[in-house]
């Protein structure tokens, strides 16, 4: 007989619904990521107790960790299901793997959360290059390499929510706006042209769900696949906020 | 009179290009997409975008040297006016991403840094890091989501598009889409609608392309009566790394640097690759092109791996078909400079290939082919009429296609880094088209059209919708589409042999009659994927129709479009005259297979008739560069280009002298 392996994928059929497990058994082959193992239910829905079952609702796109949009908790860890290589999860967790979809959003079925919030928060900042137009206006402003060196691995951010899922201070009760929206703040007063807004950015920053909700665990840069600085980015708000409200204080 | 309202259906560099455009100009936009519009398939484009740039023209390149690489790249097959339009704006576009904010790299004066791509002499190619599609999509999401907050875009994320609403006039008035939530289905009027969405990798099973890439759209754009171009073009990439799940690119750099391609001479030898000695490996592409080794362009290397792996079964692992690209005999610094790609090879396979070669494989990348668009000639500049009516406008009035959806730019073959570029380039020049479009409408907007039409399109939706999930049938969706691009991957990718796209026909015609007996597994009213995934299905089986049976009818090699049976044989000959004579008769068997095949393909749908799909092919504006022999790699193609330059002056005489006469 062949190896297998069992996943326990925690379920909701919808928003209102409650929570229940499921485990199925998927038989092994090299090569297998979290992905592929997701097809393979959604292919043949039988639970490891032989009863038919639906597909588990996830989501996936580009399949690279580019996109964002296949991030869950696996075994315990946030992470994108495309590059959560099944050797590597069953080394982790003795041949068991447990799923499950991300607890800071709200469950919309089984694996897929609405991430709203997030993009919501990149309103709030303005996370945008303010220009006058897109007719012809010639090239941009100069930036030295290492302006670039220092923007690049921001824009990296995919918003895919593993920082905000590791947050301890990012929660339903709590107005903050998490790490990736300060850090996409941060990339945009950076920006030659972009720093124009800047107060307006960090006015959000000094306001509330702003820098002062961070608890400093610095858990968000641990977990951001893109290895993005984030504790960085949140070190220079608050040093920028700081100063905004020196310079409002004294009315210039 | 109710308000005017685009809709863009697709959120990657094309749809948000042309919405923020549209935006800017003050026109309501509402923006469907299955996915949030950041995370389109436009974020996988890795190496850059293509225009002339300060530093290419000092070495004396210009706009119409991008336009004749691309033209010539793709072999003539596109419309010439509209890639000349997209070239010469070409450098406009980028120092508009420059001013969004897209992190090019750059040099040491702070200037954007250009490289070199494939099918070019200059450095034309800006940008950033490894993942430039994913940051020029970022600026215009970003563009998009300040709109957004202005109130000018509606986003509707996570909505599938399920077809345009057409009135009795042909008018393309709106379109039904589908919350993919919550299942509501619903109708959005609109005085345009613009289809931005990409490509049809997903038709082959696995490819390079995203999740999203079923061709889902098009195919529902083409049962409403829009025209397909030139299906059958389909790029395939020689070096991506299979997955179980989907195929994942390896730059061509690795060879560059020094990897070679290799497989064990016994079939499927089950050793450990590092200690099968030398003598016992077949360096198939060193061995054939002694010449270019592994640094054959990018259609030859496909198409001998291909070779190797199916004709001559020798595949490295028998349950599937890959060879070795090995990069582990290379020095440590060169490895170093390798680190970005090989570290993705790490992370997907778990492999080191600095210490074991790499599994990889060609892989089905882009579609050429699309949605059918017109455009108006200008004839002063040879380009197109900027904010023409037609512009981009499908056969269905009022509905418009861009990106990768549409089949206007790359002709027979892409070349790398272009498709950024047309991306953008249509999304915006898309734009001024809808504004005069917008003003020219006279009798109100969309919204004032009879509610009948919009509630009878959605009821039509809806039954369909009952209809497939309340099939009764033993057949698995995902079963049949594993079916279907296995026997596409086969048949319609490299190496085409009418009889074995045949057999893929009859293979669809099969999977058709098993999709009737469909069923599926989640009967639900929430979030239903497995609907989703099944509707899509029907139009994937739809879309391989269109791909092989044009591929099945052009009995011809171009582009990527590769069919030995119908090859020109090469001249080999050593005497010099022999090998004119032999080169006289190659140019005119190109010429006479240039005024049968230089042609669009073009696919109607025509449900109930034998085949559902009709043909019909259309002449090619090649007004600006007379189409001309592509030769890399061939014996004689010193003297097949001096003798077709002798015959195109002699037929330029012929026609002078008729004139003159």
């Amino acid at each position: 007989m062949s190896k297998s392996f069992t996943v326990t994928i925690q379920r909701q059929d919808d928003p209102h619904s409650p929570k229940y497990s499921e485990s199925f058994e998927i038989p092994y082959e090299p090569g297998l990521n979290m992905t592929t193992v997701l097809q393979r239910i959604a292919a043949t829905p039988v639970t490891s107790d032989n009863k038919s079952s639906t597909p588990v609702a996830y989501d996936s796109c580009c399949l690279e960790e580019i996109c964002g949009a296949c991030t869950m908790v696996i075994n315990g860890r946030v992470r994108q299901a495309c590059s959560a290589l099944i050797d590597n999860v069953l080394e982790e967790s003795a041949g068991a793997i447990d799923v499950k979809p991300m607890s800071k959003f709200p469950v919309v079925r089984d694996l897929v959360v609405n991430r709203k919030a997030m993009f919501e928060s990149l309103k709030r900042v303005k996370a945008w290059v303010k220009v006058d137009g897109y007719h012809d206006l010639g090239s941009g402003p100069r930036v030295s390499p290492h302006e670039q060196e220092d923007a690049y691995p921001l824009s990296k951010c995919m918003t895919c929510g593993c920082c905000v899922e590791a947050c301890p201070q990012f929660n339903d009760k709590s107005p903050f706006i998490g790490p990736a929206a300060v850090s996409q703040a941060i990339l945009f007063n950076a920006n030659p042209t972009g720093k124009i807004d800047r107060d307006e950015r960090l006015e959000v920053l000094a306001g509330p769900g702003g820098i002062a909700d961070c608890g400093n665990s610095q858990n968000c840069v641990k977990v951001c696949p893109k290895d993005i600085p984030l504790t960085d980015s949140i070190a220079k708000a608050g040093r920028d906020t700081t100063l905004y409200k020196f310079r409002q204080f004294f009315g210039r | 009179m109710g308000k005017q309202n685009v809709v863009v259906v697709g959120g990657g560099l094309a749809g948000l290009a042309a919405t923020m455009r549209l935006a800017e100009a003050g026109i309501h936009v509402d923006l469907i997409s299955m996915v949030p519009v950041k995370r389109s398939h436009s974020v996988c484009a890795q190496g850059g975008i293509n225009s002339v740039n300060e530093y290419t023209r000092q070495q004396g390149d210009n706009e119409w040297l991008h336009f004749d690489d691309t033209v010539y790249g793709g072999d003539f097959l596109q419309h010439q006016p509209p890639v000349k339009e997209m070239c010469d704006w070409a450098p406009r576009v980028i120092d508009l991403l420059d001013r969004l904010g897209v992190t090019f790299n750059r040099t040491s004066e702070g200037l954007r840094d250009q490289r070199r791509f494939g099918g070019t002499m200059y450095k034309r190619t800006a940008f950033a890091g490894a993942t430039t599609g994913q940051q020029l999509i970022y600026a215009l999401d970003e563009q998009v989501r300040r709109w957004e907050a202005d109130g000018l875009v509606n986003k509707y994320e996570y909505w599938e598009f399920l077809g345009p609403i057409v009135d009795d006039q042909g008018q393309c008035r709106g379109v039904v889409a589908q919350d993919m939530f919550s299942m509501e289905m619903r109708s959005f009027a609109a005085d345009a609608v613009v289809l931005a969405t990409g490509g049809c990798g997903l038709v082959f099973g696995r490819s390079t392309m995203s999740m999203i890439c079923t061709g889902g759209a098009a195919a529902r754009a083409f049962r409403a009566g829009a025209n397909y171009g030139n299906g059958e073009f389909i790029q395939v990439h020689p070096t991506a790394i299979p997955g179980t799940d989907k195929l994942r690119l390896m730059s061509e750099s690795a060879r560059g640097e020094g990897g070679r391609v290799w497989v064990p001479k016994k079939p499927q030898d089950s050793r450990d690759p590092m200690s099968i000695p030398a003598s016992e490996r077949y360096y198939f592409l060193e061995e054939r092109y002694p010449k270019y080794g592994n640094l054959v362009p990018r259609d030859i290397a496909t198409r001998e791996i291909f070779d190797v792996c199916v004709n001559m079964n020798l595949s490295v692992e028998p349950g599937r078909l890959c060879v070795y690209l090995d990069v582990t005999e290379l020095p440590p610094d060169t490895q170093k400079k390798l680190d970005g790609i090989l570290e993705i090879y790490e992370k997907f396979q778990g492999d080191n290939p600095r210490k074991v070669p790499m599994k990889i494989f060609p892989a089905v990348h882009y579609s050429m082919g699309g949605l059918w668009a017109d455009y108006e000639r200008n004839d002063k500049t040879g380009g197109m009429v900027m904010g023409s009516l037609r512009n981009q406008l499908s056969n269905v009035p009022g509905m418009y296609i861009i990106g990768e959806a549409d089949y206007q730019y790359h002709g027979g073959n892409r070349l790398g880094a272009n498709s950024l570029l047309s991306c953008i380039f249509s999304g915006l020049f898309v734009a001024p088209t809808i504004e005069n479009q917008l003003a020219s409408l006279k009798d109100g907007s969309a919204a004032d059209a009879p509610s009948s039409l919009f509630e009878g399109a959605v009821k039509e939706h809806k039954q369909k919708t009952d209809d497939l999930v309340g099939n009764q049938g033993d057949e698995n969706p995902y079963h049949i589409h594993q079916e279907l691009g296995d026997s596409m991957t086969r048949n319609v990718t490299v190496v085409r042999r009418n009889k074995d796209i045949e057999e893929t026909l009859s293979k669809i015609a099969e999977l058709n009659a098993r999709y009737k007996n469909v069923s599926l597994s989640d009967k639900g009213n929430w979030t239903n994927q497995n609907l989703s995934f099944t509707r899509a299905l029907g139009d994937m089986l739809l879309m391989a129709k269109v791909i092989a049976q044009g591929a099945l009818q052009r009995d011809e090699c171009r582009g990527v479009h590769y069919k030995p049976d119908f090859q020109i044989t090469a001249p080999d000959a050593d005497n010099p005259k022999e090998l004119r004579k032999q080169a006289t008769t190659w140019c005119q068997s190109f010429k006479k297979k240039n005024d049968q095949w230089l042609k669009s393909t073009i696919a109607k749908y025509k449900p109930g008739g034998s085949g559902d799909v009709e043909f019909s092919y259309e002449d090619v504006d090649t007004s600006l560069i007379p189409p001309r022999p592509r030769t890399y790699g061939l014996k004689g193609a010193e003297i097949i280009e001096e003798v077709w330059r002798e015959m195109l002056a002699a037929a330029d005489n012929d026609k002078k002298a008729k004139v003159g006469a």
